[in-house]
C-alpha cells in the first residue's frame, strides 16, 4: 500500500495509462504515429482558425482544449490554481514559436517523437539525440545563471483567460461555424470522435497536472540533478505505447507500422534536420522550462507566462506553414533549415545574455 | 548559520538550480528556502532528500518555507 503512494509509482502508472491511450488514439481515428502530438495538434488548431492555410492540417483538436481545461479543473480541485505572470512574456512568446518551428521541421513534439519510435519510426531516435543535445546546451545556460526573471501574483481573472479561450474553442469545435477551417484530406481530416478526444484530453491532463509530467524536463532533470522521477514517467509512456501497438496488431502484416527509417507515416528521413529541429526544440523548451504539454498544463493552472508561450506555439505554427518552414513527408520545407539556424542563434544569445 | 534562498516567482527548474548551487556552496549549513508553488516545493524537497537532507515544510499565505538540514546535523 505504501508503494502505491510514492510519487515515483504514481508517475509510472500515469505514464502507462497515457502511453496506452496515446497509441490507441491512432486506432480510434487520429493520424498514424500521431495519437497525441501537442505540436501537431496546436498546428491543426492554428489552421482551423485560419492562421495558416495549409489545407491538410486544419482541425480544432479537442485534445488541446481538454489538456488546458483539465489542468484548470484539476488545479482548482487541488488548491493549486494561482494567477501569476510577468517573467519575460515576450521572450517566452518567441521561444514558444521557436519550439513549434523546431517541432514542425522534425514533424512532432517530444510526445510524438516517443510515439514515432514506439511505432517503429527510427527517425525518432535521431530526433531524440537532437533533443538531448539541445537540453544539454540549455543546462549549460541554466548552470551559468540563466533565468527569465520572477513572476508575480496577478488578479485571478487574468489566469482565467486561457481556460476561457479554450472554452470558446470548444464551442466552436461543437457548433462548427463556417469560418472555422476543416481539412477534407490529410492528417487534419483524421480524428477520433470529439467526445473521445475531449475526454482523453481531460484524463491525460489530470494525470499530467498531478504528476508534473514533462517530456523535456525528464531529460533535463537526469543531466542537471540526476533525478529520474520525470524520466520514469516518459519511459513508462514509451513502453506502454510500444506494447499497445503490438497487442492491437499495428505491427502486423496488415498493420500501419514497420521498423525502419523510410516510408514512415507523416515523417521524413532527413537526419540532419530531424536532429537539429529537435535540438532547437530541446534548447528552447529548456529555456522556457518545459515541453509543449507542460506549458499547456501550466497555462491551465493560471500561469499566464505559460499562456503567452502557448500563444507563441500557435504563432510559430502559423509562421511555419505560411513561410514554408514546416517539413512534409517529402522532406524539409524550403526555409526550414534557415529558420532552425536563426532559432538556434537566438536561443544561444538569450541563453548567454539573460543571466544574473 | 542558516542560509536564506528566496526563489519565489521563479518557474521550474530555476528553484532547483539555485537550491543546488546554495547546497554546493554551503555543504554543512542549514538552508531556508522560500518557494511559491507546490511544484517548486516538491522539486526542491526531492533534490534535498536525494542529497540526504531532511526537509521540513511550513506554509504561510500560500508560500512555503522549506528548512533543509544536512545529514548529521
Amino acid at each position: 500500500m505504501k508503494l502505491l503512494l510514492t510519487p515515483r509509482f504514481r508517475i509510472i502508472i500515469a505514464g502507462l495509462v497515457f502511453g496506452v491511450l496515446a497509441a490507441l488514439m491512432t486506432n480510434w481515428g487520429n493520424p498514424p504515429n500521431m495519437g497525441i502530438c501537442v505540436a501537431c495538434f496546436l498546428r491543426d488548431v492554428a489552421g482551423a482558425l485560419g492562421l495558416h492555410r495549409a489545407a491538410v492540417v486544419q482541425y480544432l483538436r479537442p485534445e488541446i482544449i481538454g489538456f488546458l481545461l483539465g489542468a484548470f479543473i484539476t488545479a482548482y480541485a487541488f488548491g493549486e490554481f494561482r494567477s501569476r505572470g510577468g517573467a519575460s512574456p515576450l521572450v517566452r512568446f518567441i521561444l514558444g514559436a521557436l519550439v513549434m518551428i523546431g517541432a514542425l521541421v522534425f514533424l512532432g513534439c517530444p510526445i510524438r517523437m516517443m510515439l514515432r519510435i514506439a511505432g517503429g519510426d527510427l527517425n525518432g531516435m535521431v530526433a531524440l539525440a537532437g533533443l538531448i543535445t539541445g537540453v544539454l546546451v540549455g543546462i549549460l545556460f541554466l548552470k551559468r545563471g540563466f533565468n527569465l526573471g520572477r513572476a508575480t501574483r496577478i488578479h485571478p481573472l487574468v489566469g482565467w483567460t486561457m481556460p476561457a479561450l479554450m472554452l470558446g474553442l470548444l464551442l466552436l469545435a461543437i457548433f462548427k461555424p463556417g469560418f472555422i477551417f476543416a481539412s477534407e484530406t490529410g492528417p487534419g481530416a483524421m480524428y477520433a470522435p470529439l467526445a473521445v478526444s475531449l475526454v482523453i484530453g481531460l484524463v491525460v491532463s489530470f494525470l499530467a497536472q498531478r504528476t508534473r509530467m514533462c517530456f523535456v524536463g525528464a531529460w533535463r532533470d537526469v543531466f542537471l540533478v540526476r533525478d529520474f522521477y520525470l524520466l520514469s514517467g516518459v519511459i513508462a509512456f514509451f513502453i506502454a505505447a510500444l506494447v499497445t501497438n503490438y497487442v492491437v496488431g499495428n505491427f502486423g502484416a496488415t498493420g500501419i507500422y514497420h521498423w525502419g527509417f523510410t516510408s514512415q507515416p507523416i515523417a521524413h528521413d532527413n537526419h540532419l534536420w530531424n536532429f537539429l529541429g529537435m535540438g532547437l526544440l530541446g534548447l528552447a523548451a529548456t529555456l522556457i522550462g518545459g515541453c509543449p504539454l507542460r506549458n499547456l498544463i501550466l497555462a491551465g493552472e493560471g500561469d499566464t507566462d505559460a499562456g503567452v508561450t502557448v500563444l507563441g506555439f500557435l504563432a510559430g505554427a502559423a509562421i511555419a506553414h505560411n513561410f514554408l518552414l514546416a517539413s512534409s513527408p517529402n522532406g524539409t520545407g524550403a526555409w526550414g533549415p534557415l529558420a532552425v539556424t536563426i532559432g538556434l542563434v537566438f536561443c544561444v544569445i538569450i541563453g548567454l545574455v539573460m543571466r544574473e | 548559520m542558516v542560509i536564506e534562498v528566496d526563489v519565489r516567482g521563479f518557474s521550474c527548474p530555476i528553484p532547483v538550480v539555485k537550491t543546488k548551487q546554495a547546497i554546493e556552496a554551503n555543504p554543512k549549513e542549514v538552508l531556508s528556502v522560500l518557494v511559491e508553488t507546490a511544484v517548486s516545493r516538491e522539486n526542491v524537497s526531492r533534490l534535498a532528500e536525494s542529497k540526504g537532507y531532511s526537509v521540513e515544510a511550513t506554509e504561510t499565505d500560500g508560500e512555503y518555507r522549506l528548512t533543509l538540514t544536512p545529514p548529521g546535523k
